[in-house]
């Protein structure tokens, strides 16, 4: 569909919300504790078929990410956040550092270089916000 | 459970050609199903013989258990919204207004729900006092659509519901359609042509081509298993060996292959560092290409998942 809020052409669907559910806890969006939104209300938002909304729930259920109360629905599980971060930041090189590096090598920008790239953006940061 | 819809050998032959050929279908309860395939592929044929206003040459027919054809019991927990949808009479009656038609399905449909049609209206902007002989084109598809949700039945059957209808109108029937569902599960197929947007609404998707289901699928699983890849020959060459490839179209240094098959972070990582792009190819060009592999064609003809 056109207006998928924002979701994308190339993965599963179902893939996708589990991630941006994973996003919004590892965020603080949603708190540990707090209810997750039910299949049918991420079908309505994301105006996809329910069973697809239901897949992706269950895959962060499935890690032990979310608990199910029986008649009441999801609900985020404890101590979730902190897996999700430890992941995130285990996934920071692949993710972020790598791609950087090989552009880097592409634009013949050395290690030397990148590193003070990276402090003079890093103190400009800390300028404005100061 | 028995399952909304059990087709075996389905054949419907005309004196001139052959509408269905063969076809075999099963399609669960309470799920939504993409009927898809080019115009005159058989699709129309068959949700007609579906919803027991055609007959079948050969083969068997099953809806909610029974053959549908003449079966009181089927029939009343069945509706079907056709394209350019013609209401009783209304050739006769020059006063048949949308309300006498609404009041009209009101008695062939056991669940249905008033409220939810005028609400329905309301959404179209369709006033309920208006002459249904001067309805536009859109205005007819939004009372079909009103009739086909507020029906609540079973099993519903859309073909091709919205000619006339603008981006905005259809918007309105995919949202109103999801709620529905999510109040009142139901067996619901929905043929269009307008596959890219109505894809994530889908369950399974079946397409027809010239009378034969030459995919059948989780819809969710089609999503990215065919990547257009392109960039330098070599790097083209080497990222798609192994691996099943639809087409090769090569110019000068560069070259884009249609390969088949989901591509893990790992793979994106790759083609980015081979400075490669990576196009995933929308259900509607998937179907668009569908007959030419049709069955056989390994992992895509399977169902992904239940």
């Amino acid at each position: 569909m056109r207006e998928m809020a924002g979701l994308d052409e190339g993965t599963p669907l179902f893939a996708q919300v589990a991630e941006r559910l994973a996003a919004e806890i590892a965020d603080g969006g949603l708190a540990e504790g707090e209810r997750v939104p039910s299949t049918n209300e991420l079908a309505a938002f994301y105006r996809i078929n329910p069973a697809t909304a239901a897949k992706g729930i269950n895959v962060l259920a499935d890690e032990g990410l979310l608990d199910k109360r029986r008649g009441i629905g999801m609900f985020v599980a404890a101590g979730s956040r902190a897996t999700l971060l430890a992941r995130r930041r285990a996934g920071f090189t692949e993710r972020y550092v790598e791609p950087l590096l090989t552009e880097a090598t592409r634009l013949g920008i050395g290690s030397e270089e990148l590193i003070a790239l990276i402090k003079e953006c890093s103190d400009e940061r800390r300028g404005v916000a100061v | 459970m028995t399952p909304a819809v059990s087709v075996t050998g389905l054949t419907r032959r005309y004196p001139d050609h052959v509408a269905l050929d063969d076809v075999h279908l099963t399609i669960g309860t309470e799920t939504i199903t993409g009927l898809l395939g080019r115009n005159g592929a058989g699709k129309t044929t068959l949700l007609r013989i579906l919803a027991g206003q055609e007959f079948p040459s050969s083969g068997s027919v099953h809806v909610l258990g029974s053959p549908p054809a003449e079966n009181e019991n089927v029939l009343r927990r069945l509706v079907l919204v056709r394209e350019d949808q013609e209401y009783p009479d209304y050739q006769g009656y020059p006063d048949f207004k949308v309300s006498h038609a609404l009041r009209a399905a009101s008695f062939c449909y056991q669940n249905w729900d008033a409220g939810l049609a005028s609400s329905l209206l309301e959404d179209f902007g369709l006033r309920a006092n208006k002459a249904v002989k001067s309805l536009s084109r859109g205005q007819r598809s939004a009372l079909g659509i009103t009739i086909g949700l507020a029906a609540r039945a079973e099993v519903t059957l859309f073909d091709e519901p919205y000619a006339g209808l603008d981006a905005v109108a259809r918007q309105v029937f995919y949202d109103r359609l999801l709620a529905e569902y999510a109040d009142f599960p139901r067996t619901v197929v929905l043929s269009t042509h307008l596959i890219d947007e109505a894809a994530a609404l889908f369950e399974n998707v079946v397409v027809i081509d010239r009378g034969r289901v030459v995919l059948d699928a989780a819809a969710d699983g089609l999503r990215g298993m065919v990547t257009a890849v392109s960039g330098p020959v070599l790097a083209v060459d080497s990222f798609t060996q192994g691996r099943p490839v639809w087409e090769r179209r090569g110019l000068g240094s560069q070259a884009s292959v249609v390969m088949v098959g989901q591509l893990s972070g790992e793979d994106r990582e790759r083609a980015r560092s081979l400075g490669l792009d990576l196009a995933p190819l929308s259900l509607q060009q998937l179907v668009a290409r569908a007959p030419g592999w049709a069955v056989g064609a390994g992992s895509l003809t399977e169902r992904t998942s239940v």
